[in-house]
């Protein structure tokens, strides 16, 4: 900037760097989570548009030519009823990222709005929320979401009924300590003594400080939504057949382990990889929001 | 002390008395008549109120929930729609392969986790640290099934070295508590390695460096203590953990445990079979983090001073007033 900008335009220049274009640059210096967020992106694209790109649907079967190897009619071979493989790992991304989107963002709005309560009201409001989760966490996660998914009726809803439901507890503790840590913060003390409204105080000091660390927690949870999924499908209380769906892919080749390893190979490989761009991704994006790491 | 075990017992009676409620009332979520699915479609109109009466749904809510508790308690879960046994007889029987499994995971996941964490962190920053970042990050994002149908793959159909299924030999085991360990072993690492870094900067390691002090004991006895406080914890919760991943474990591997009779239970719509379980399961998880949060208040000097400072403050309080 040249010596004769006015204090003005110096003033609207930093303004017009806006905390999320903050964000977004500390977040493209770190490359591997870029390259998560890009892996992420084109997750979705394909569970998007899997319809158009994929070779086959996922049902079609050549049922004269199933359990075959790669060939030029089907890149990845086809599956015990000649369904081709590859199209159905496209049609899978769907099945998951609607799993793990749908049941983390339904948990994290609930856990929000609980942990919200409890944190700001206190007192016996806070301690009876707390009791009830505690007797929530008290049965262990996995055996509470098969059970759910059990219970209500083995479907892909009641499966990303039940995983939301067992990310409850976590989300609205995780919310309940942020708004807790902010509630002492200096700045609210500062706010206050400039004769805020609580409104204002809740609205523009609290929430906007409470939310970046509870955005890092969703993003954790997303991978751990899609493991999820893919178990209860494993077992057979996600998604039903003929959907395409990589745990139940895993299911259906664990039969052909020895002769067709690629079968459960495959999809397996599909989960770990979204796994692991939403853990990559939500590391990341732990640090850009840290403004504790600024510079 | 004895007023702080005293206190984290009683929460615990609550805890147990609101874990029994929920698993009382899934049978009340079920969506349609959990009677007619129970007794078969195609069922006598003598056996549908059988099934009703061995229910009780026939009855307020308020009174099954008490006489489930106090059946509970006398270690009485009802009988098996399936088998027509006691599920408690089962429960018990199968129990040992599952706490085996689960123990010896946990350990293992603890041998493995551990020693990996602290020595990602005493190489901050070198390959060697990203190297083991970035092999736990690939094992906690590995679907656990995943990996116990690949390890069989290799180990049990291509080499041979293991059987497929089965607690015959010993070697059974392996492939079973390796698949389950290996995820738990990855999140301990991680956890262990941000600790550890989180210590290395405290004032007390700088001191205990500044004395002179080998590097070797700064690490084990000086920060890997305080690492490890916040670690013994999430060990605890890991066994409830192990107790749910095991559901799955014993699927895959044919292990006769609770993990695979809940499964089974499930899949019968076998209520007496999934409640009885269900508590079980969850009594002795929240029993394993309720003794290791009470051995913390020995370990961890800090609860203790809350408890023996209030103590003295009372003698202090106490000779004023003489």
């Amino acid at each position: 900037m040249s010596s004769a900008t006015s204090t003005a335009e110096n003033k609207q220049a930093v303004k017009k760097q806006s905390q999320l274009k903050e964000i977004w640059r500390r977040l493209k210096k770190n490359k591997i989570a870029v390259i998560a967020m890009f892996v992420i992106i084109f997750l979705v694209l394909i569970a998007i548009f899997a319809p158009l790109i994929a070779p086959y649907s996922y049902e079609t079967q050549d049922v004269m030519r199933p359990l075959e190897g790669p060939s030029r009619d089907h890149i990845l071979g086809t599956d015990r009823l000649g369904r081709d493989v590859f199209s159905r790992l496209l049609y899978g991304a769907g099945q998951s990222l609607q799993m793990g989107f749908t049941a983390v963002l339904g948990a994290a709005l609930l856990g929000i709005i609980i942990g919200s309560i409890a944190g700001y009201y206190g007192g016996w409001l806070d301690n009876l929320l707390m009791r009830i989760l505690d007797i929530y966490q008290g049965i262990p996660m996995f055996l509470l979401t098969v059970t759910l998914a059990a219970v209500l009726g083995p479907s892909l809803q009641n499966a990303i009924l039940a995983i939301g439901i067992a990310l409850v507890p976590g989300n609205a503790r995780f919310m309940r300590a942020c708004i807790l840590t902010v509630r002492e913060m200096e700045y609210i003390e500062a706010a206050k003594s400039i004769n805020c409204s609580v409104r204002r105080i809740i609205v523009s000091h609290i929430i906007p400080n409470a939310i970046p660390p509870m955005i890092v927690s969703v993003t954790m949870g997303l991978g751990f939504a899609v493991l999820s999924g893919a178990m209860l499908s494993y077992i057979g209380l996600g998604a039903q057949p003929p959907t395409a769906e990589w745990g139940a892919m895993i299911s259906d080749g664990r039969n052909y382990l020895r002769s067709e390893p690629q079968l459960a190979l495959y999809p397996g490989l599909c989960i770990m990889v979204s796994v692991l761009a939403f853990n990559l991704f939500g590391d990341g994006l732990r640090d850009a929001l840290d403004p504790r790491l600024k510079t | 002390m004895l007023r702080y075990i005293v206190k984290r017992l009683l929460l615990f009676i609550p805890i147990i008395l609101g874990i029994s409620f929920i698993v009382l009332i899934l049978i009340d979520i079920t969506p349609g008549d959990p009677v007619a699915i129970m007794a078969g479609w195609d069922a006598k109109p003598e056996v549908i109120a059988q099934v009703a009466a061995d229910l009780r749904l026939d009855r307020p809510i308020v009174v099954r929930y008490f006489e489930f508790v106090t059946n509970a308690l006398k270690g009485d879960f009802g009988k098996s729609f399936r088998n027509k046994r006691p599920v408690m007889t089962d429960i018990l029987s199968r129990f040992p392969y599952t706490a085996l499994l689960a123990f010896v995971s946990v350990v293992l996941s603890v041998l493995i986790g551990l020693p990996l964490g602290i020595y990602a962190a005493t190489h901050q920053y070198s390959w060697k640290d990203n190297t083991a970042i970035f092999a736990t990050l690939i094992l906690v994002s590995m679907p656990s099934f995943w990996l116990a149908l690949l390890l069989v793959r290799v180990f049990s159909l291509g080499l041979g070295i293991t059987p497929v299924s089965g607690i015959q030999k010993w070697t059974s085991w392996i492939l079973p508590m390796f698949s389950l360990a290996v995820g738990y072993a990855a999140s301990i690492a991680r956890q262990a390695r941000s600790n550890m870094l989180q210590v290395i900067r405290e004032d007390y390691i700088v001191t205990a460096r500044a004395k002179g002090q080998s590097e070797r004991v700064v690490i084990y006895r000086h920060a890997l203590k305080n690492a490890c406080i916040p670690l013994i914890m999430t060990i605890g919760s890991l066994f409830g953990m192990a107790l749910g991943g095991a559901l799955v474990t014993e699927q895959i591997f044919s292990i006769p445990g609770l993990g695979q009779y809940t499964i089974t239970g499930l899949i019968n719509v076998d209520y007496p079979a999934i409640q009885g379980s269900v508590l079980f399961m969850s009594i002795i998880s929240c029993s394993i983090i309720l003794l290791i949060d009470i051995a913390f208040a020995f370990i961890d000097p800090r609860i203790r001073s809350q408890y023996i400072r209030k103590k003295v403050k009372a003698i202090q309080v106490g000779g004023e007033g003489a």
